[in-house]
C-alpha cells in the first residue's frame, strides 16, 4: 500500500514574544493509504498543530509533509477536517449545513445529487429526519455526528479529527465511535485522530502515535492487530488492557513521570 | 391568544401610564404651564396637525439617512476593527474618545462650519452619535469568531472574502441588530439635539422650541409624545427586520 501522509523531520516554532516556542522537534508519521491513525500525548504537545500542517493551514519551520507523495503547499479540497467544537452554522439546516464544503469546492455534481449526498451521509450516521432541524435543536452528540458529515461530503482523501468526541459524555462518546467504524467501511478515508483517550485510541485507529511533551517527537508507535470494525467488547479483552498499560506507561514517559527506556512492553 | 397578548399587553401598559400621568397632575392640582396632563394633549395635536405632520416627516428621514450612514461607516470602520489589530489598537481610543464628547457641544461647531446646510448638519449629528455601538458591535464579533469557523472553509482553499460573506457576516448580525437598536434612538437624540440647539425652523426639535418661545406647554408635551412615538416606530421596524435577518438567533421557547 502507498503512503498517504507522510511526516518526516518536521520541525516547528510558533513566534512569540519571549521568544521561539518550538512545539514540534522531529515529527515522523506515515499513514498508509485508508488507514488511520490515533495521535496521542501530553496536553499542549502540539497536537493541534500537526493537524493544522497536515490540512496545509501552515507551514513547518523544517521537514516535509506529504499527502500522496506530494508535499502540502497549502490548503487542498482533499481535506476534511472536524474538531471538539463542532462549529455548525447556526443559520443554517443540518442539511445546508452539511452541503457547505460543496459550496467552496468545485464539483462537477448537480444540486440534486449533492444534496441526495448530504441526505445520504445524515442517514448513515443516524441523522435522517432532522436535516430540515437547526442545529440549537440538536444534542451535542447529534452535532458532532451532523459536523462529521460535514468533513466527509466532499469525498476527502484524508480526514481529520481533532478530539472530535472529547466533549460529549461517555455514553454518546462510544456510540460515536461505532457510528465512525459503520461510516469508516462505507466511505473509506485515510484518517488522523487526535484524542486524549487511549481507548478511543486503540477501538478507532489500526496505529497510535505517543507524542512527547513539547517540543513533541514520535516517540512511540502501537500497532493495532485489530483492522476494520470491532465492537466495544473488544476494549476488555486481554489484549486490550496489555495496548492501554503499554500506550499508559508511554505518556507517563512523555509527561517525565516515568523514566525513559528502550521498549517498555 | 399570544397574537392578543402582544398587542393587548403593550397598550394596556400604555393605558396605564397615560392614566398615571393624568392621576399626578390632577392630584398636585399642577396648572399646564407647570406640567401638561395627557388630556391637554388631544387639543394641542388637533391644532397643529399639519405641523406635526410635516415636521414629524422631515425628523423622522433625516434620522433614517444619519441612521444609514451609521451603519455603512459603522460596518466598515467595524470591519476594519475586527480583521486587523493593529488598526483596532490604533481606532479604539480615537473611537471612545469621540464617543465620550457630548454631542451637545459638536451641535454648534458643526452648525457654524456647514452654515445654512440645515439637512446635512443635521443628518451629521444623527450620524455622528449613532455609529459608535455599531462599529463596537461589528469589530467585537469579528474580532471573536472562533478560530474553528476559518479552518473549516480555509482547509478547503476558500479566500478571506468568502469566509466573510458566508461564516462571518452571518454570524455578526445579531450582535449588529443589538447594537441597531441602541443606535436608533441615539439618532433621534442626535436629530432632536440639532432641531433644538441650532433653531433652523424645521423637524420636531423646532416645533418644540416654538412651544417653549410660545410657552405652549401642552405643545411641548405633545412633541415629546410625537417623537416617542416615532422612536417605537423605527425601532419596531429594526426588529423586524432583525425578525428576517437573524431570525435564527432567537431560541424558541421549549
Amino acid at each position: 500500500m502507498t503512503s498517504m501522509i507522510e511526516i518526516t523531520g518536521v520541525k516547528h516554532a510558533y513566534k512569540t514574544a519571549a521568544g521561539p516556542l518550538p512545539v514540534l522537534n522531529g515529527l515522523e508519521l506515515s499513514v498508509a493509504e485508508g488507514g488511520f491513525v490515533a495521535v496521542v500525548g501530553p496536553s499542549g504537545c502540539g497536537k493541534s498543530t500537526l493537524t493544522r500542517l497536515v490540512a496545509g493551514l501552515m507551514k513547518p519551520d523544517e521537514g516535509v509533509v506529504k499527502l500522496h507523495g506530494q508535499p502540502v503547499k497549502g490548503p487542498r479540497a482533499t481535506v476534511g477536517m472536524a474538531f471538539q467544537n463542532p462549529v455548525l452554522l447556526e443559520w443554517r439546516s443540518i442539511l445546508q449545513n452539511v452541503m457547505l464544503p460543496l459550496e467552496i469546492v468545485p464539483t462537477k455534481t448537480s444540486k440534486k445529487q449533492q444534496e441526495e449526498r448530504a441526505r445520504y451521509l445524515l442517514s448513515l450516521v443516524g441523522l435522517e429526519g432532522f436535516e430540515d432541524k437547526r442545529p440549537s435543536e440538536l444534542s451535542g452528540g447529534m452535532r458532532q455526528r451532523a459536523s462529521l458529515c460535514r468533513a466527509l461530503v466532499h469525498q476527502p482523501e484524508v480526514l481529520i479529527l481533532d478530539e472530535p468526541f472529547g466533549a460529549l459524555d461517555a455514553f454518546t462518546r462510544e456510540d460515536l465511535w461505532q457510528t465512525m467504524h459503520q461510516v469508516k467501511a462505507k466511505e473509506p478515508f485515510t484518517g488522523v485522530l487526535i484524542t486524549h483517550d487511549l481507548r478511543e485510541s486503540i477501538f478507532l485507529a489500526d496505529q497510535v502515535v505517543v507524542l512527547s511533551g513539547r517540543p513533541a517527537r514520535t516517540q512511540y508507535v502501537l500497532e493495532v492487530p485489530d483492522t476494520g470494525p470491532r465492537d466495544l467488547d473488544h476494549l476488555y479483552t486481554p489484549e486490550a488492557a496489555e495496548m492501554l498499560a503499554i500506550l499508559r506507561h508511554q505518556i507517563e514517559i512523555a509527561q517525565g513521570r516515568a523514566p525513559a527506556e528502550e521498549s517498555a512492553a | 391568544m399570544t397574537l392578543l397578548r402582544q398587542i393587548l399587553v403593550p397598550v394596556l401598559a400604555v393605558v396605564v401610564f397615560l392614566g398615571l400621568w393624568e392621576l399626578l397632575v390632577w392630584a398636585n392640582g399642577w396648572p399646564n404651564y407647570k406640567m401638561a396632563s395627557p388630556s391637554d394633549l388631544p387639543p394641542a395635536f388637533a391644532r397643529y396637525w399639519e405641523l406635526f405632520l410635516v415636521m414629524g416627516w422631515q425628523t423622522l428621514w433625516r434620522t433614517v439617512v444619519g441612521l444609514l450612514l451609521a451603519i455603512v461607516v459603522g460596518v466598515l470602520l467595524g470591519m476594519v476593527m475586527g480583521f486587523s489589530r493593529t488598526m483596532r489598537e490604533a481606532l479604539y481610543p480615537l473611537l471612545v474618545g469621540f464617543n465620550a464628547i457630548p454631542k451637545a457641544t459638536v451641535v454648534p461647531i458643526v452648525a457654524l462650519i456647514f452654515v445654512g446646510k440645515h439637512d446635512f448638519n443635521t443628518i451629521l449629528i444623527a450620524f455622528m452619535i449613532s455609529f459608535f455601538p455599531i462599529a463596537v458591535s461589528i469589530s467585537i464579533g469579528l474580532s471573536t469568531l472562533e478560530p474553528e469557523y476559518r479552518d473549516i472553509l480555509r482547509a478547503l482553499g476558500a479566500s478571506q472574502a468568502t469566509i466573510f460573506w458566508k461564516i462571518a457576516l452571518p454570524k455578526t448580525l445579531p450582535e449588529f441588530f443589538g447594537a441597531l437598536k441602541v443606535a436608533v434612538t441615539l439618532a433621534f437624540i442626535g436629530t432632536n439635539l440639532m432641531e433644538i440647539v441650532s433653531p433652523h425652523g424645521r423637524g420636531l426639535g423646532a416645533l418644540f422650541d416654538s412651544g417653549k418661545t410660545n410657552s405652549d406647554y401642552p405643545l411641548m408635551f405633545a412633541v415629546l409624545i410625537a417623537l416617542a412615538a416615532l422612536g417605537i416606530l423605527l425601532y419596531y421596524i429594526v426588529v423586524a427586520l432583525e425578525r428576517v435577518f437573524a431570525g435564527w438567533a432567537e431560541r424558541s421557547p421549549t
